[in-house]
């Protein structure tokens, strides 16, 4: 009783002390998002770091050679047909945003500046055909571009053409026209943000100084939207490098893109490093392409106030 | 004058946001035009109305497999991934700690890397470990690319939230626990709700991880894959997208609104309590 009587003070202090570490606010907040963060650890950054291993390595039939090698790194960027799909692949993915964000921005302005009280239901109507399914939105591409299809059947029953053309699917163009439509809520929603951040007072202020529409458009809510357009190019640009079923449902020969080879080599051909160093290069470009994107947006920017 | 210009410039617009809506849903209403059509190729003129394509899809026993593997997919992909989204969610609005942004940034990264990356990667390490794909190694992607959709609901749903409720509570005598499910939980029910809708219906509809993923059991949108390659069974999977997309229609109509009733209501309580 005594000897626990001397001992506590001591004791107790040490206890209040982790108990005041353990409920300090960065621990607690630390400890509730240890369980996402770990999971996006294991499943997303480790997988991440194995791939980027096996791209230094070498297959010989079914065994991994684990020497270092950049001769997959070789083959991806110097050999024809890898170097020509990376090319179309960022070639796509650059129409595909630049269209994205252009059709996306009148349409978020009218939003933003002209919905007035219906602002969330325009928003809901345009996110809605995002959700329905990616490869359903793909096929209907295919089934209106196609020989026999929507657009072929339609222009020649209008007496429009005498037969049906062949130039509509199976081309890049066929890829491109999908994916915007596919990516097309997705550089909306950014914009809109960023729109409705724009200070109305300051659009105001340069009309009354003389300013016309155009040209206090261009000079104060354009610029001021730089960010919403710089994400909206990013969240179309990134993924649709990667995009696999469209090249694949709509792209024929001419369309075949990086993720197309990169399957491959992960499916029929069976090469798993060379399929990891064509990963890595495209995340590697995509992530160059982003950065670029940004800095010349923002230079864009500067240049127009 | 300004004004004039003004209601023209907005007629300008008006036009065009009814086109861009015409752009957005004309692919998608075809689907359901032709999966009532006689005609197994989709083109115009229409030949005739039929629901037989519909009445074909309960007698396909591979259909019925699939759609039963998505169901299991999807509710396990949904739950698992709003809870986790629900600890990170909390301790994003809640807390202040340092790395909080990159540790944020992390989970949010499945959003703006390819998904074939993310599959393929994923690949590598189940089979370097040896382990069999199946429905499990599916719902492990699904739970990835789910928990950034998740999150943002679920942030926009604790943001509004009024933490003087909750200090309240305990003041009052209520455990941690009891506080959190007395106070906290009904209040960030709907959230939570809409969280799950979203998570199913991006389960129900991914394709490129469950491709990669699978073993030998198929999910929807891997059978509707595989029926693609078929240009007879083409209407059958015009009439099952159909389906889907009323499906998917519903779940976030309900998503939305309980989105809606949420925020509505977070505002209302805190304003109430100002």
């Amino acid at each position: 009783m005594t000897a626990a009587a001397e001992g506590s003070p001591a004791f107790g202090m040490t206890r209040a002390r982790r108990n005041a570490l353990l409920q300090s606010e960065p621990v607690q907040g630390f400890a509730l998002i240890s369980p996402t963060f770990l999971y996006a650890l294991i499943l997303l950054v480790l997988p991440i770091l194995v791939v980027v291993a096996h791209s230094f390595w070498t297959q010989n039939y079914l065994t991994i050679d684990r020497t270092f090698t950049l001769e997959n790194y070789r083959a991806a960027l110097t050999e024809p047909i890898y170097r020509d799909l990376l090319w179309r692949s960022l070639y796509i993915s650059l129409m595909v945003s630049f269209f994205t964000v252009v059709l996306a921005y009148p349409i978020a302005y009218f939003i933003s500046f002209h919905g007035g009280r219906h602002k969330s239901l325009w928003l809901f109507l345009i996110t809605i055909p995002f959700w329905t399914s990616y490869l359903l939105r793909v096929m209907s591409w295919k089934v209106i571009l196609g020989y026999n299809g929507v657009l072929n059947s339609g222009l020649m029953g209008l007496g429009v053409i005498d037969e049906p053309s062949t130039a509509l699917l199976y081309n890049s163009s066929a890829v491109i026209i999908t994916l915007t439509h596919a990516w097309a809520a997705f550089a909306v929603l950014p914009i809109f943000v960023s729109l409705e951040k724009v200070d109305r007072t300051l659009v105001e202020a340069a009309t009354d100084l003389g300013d016309g529409p155009i040209r206090s458009f261009l000079r104060v809510t354009l610029p001021l939207s730089a960010p919403g357009i710089i994400s909206a190019a990013l969240i179309v640009m990134i993924p649709t490098v990667g995009d696999y079923v469209t090249p694949k449902l709509v792209g024929g020969k001419d369309g075949v893109m990086i993720a197309n080879a990169i399957q491959a080599q992960f499916g029929k051909a069976s090469n798993w490093p060379l399929g990891a160093a064509l990963s890595v290069t495209t995340m590697l470009i995509v992530t160059l392409m982003a950065g670029a994107t940004v800095v010349i947006i923002r230079a864009a920017q500067r240049l127009a106030r | 004058m300004t004004t004039m210009r003004r209601f023209l410039a907005s007629g300008w617009l008006s036009a065009y946001a009814f086109l861009y809506i015409v752009f957005l849903y004309l692919p998608v209403i075809f689907l359901p035009i032709f999966s009532v059509n006689t005609a197994a190729t989709p083109k115009f003129p229409l030949s005739g109305f039929t629901l037989k394509w519909y009445e074909d899809l309960p007698r396909t026993p591979a259909l019925l497999d699939a759609t039963w593997n998505s169901l299991v997919v999807g509710v396990a992909a949904s739950i698992l991934s709003t809870v986790l989204g629900i600890l990170a969610a909390r301790s994003i609005t809640r807390y202040r700690y340092p790395g909080r942004r990159a540790i944020n940034g992390l989970i949010m990264a499945p959003l703006v890397l390819p998904e074939i990356i993310v599959a393929i990667s994923l690949l590598l390490v189940i089979l370097q470990l040896g382990l069999s794909l199946s429905l499990l190694t599916i719902v492990l992607g699904h739970v990835l690319i789910c928990i950034p959709y998740s999150i943002t609901v679920l942030t926009a749903g604790f943001e509004g939230f009024d933490r003087s409720l909750e200090e309240a509570s305990a003041d009052l005598g209520e455990s941690a626990f009891g506080t959190f499910r007395r106070v906290t939980l009904p209040m960030v029910a709907p959230a939570i709700i809409s969280s799950l809708l979203v998570c199913f219906t991006i389960s129900l509809d991914e394709f490129i991880i469950a491709f990669f993923l699978t073993g030998t059991d198929a999910t929807l949108p891997i059978y509707i894959w595989g029926q693609l390659r078929f240009a007879s069974k083409l209407p059958g999977v015009l009439a099952l997208g159909t389906l889907l997309l009323v499906a998917s229609f519903l779940l976030l109509t309900i998503a939305e609104i309980l989105r809606r009733r949420a925020a509505r209501r977070t505002q209302n309580e805190g304003g109430l309590h100002a």
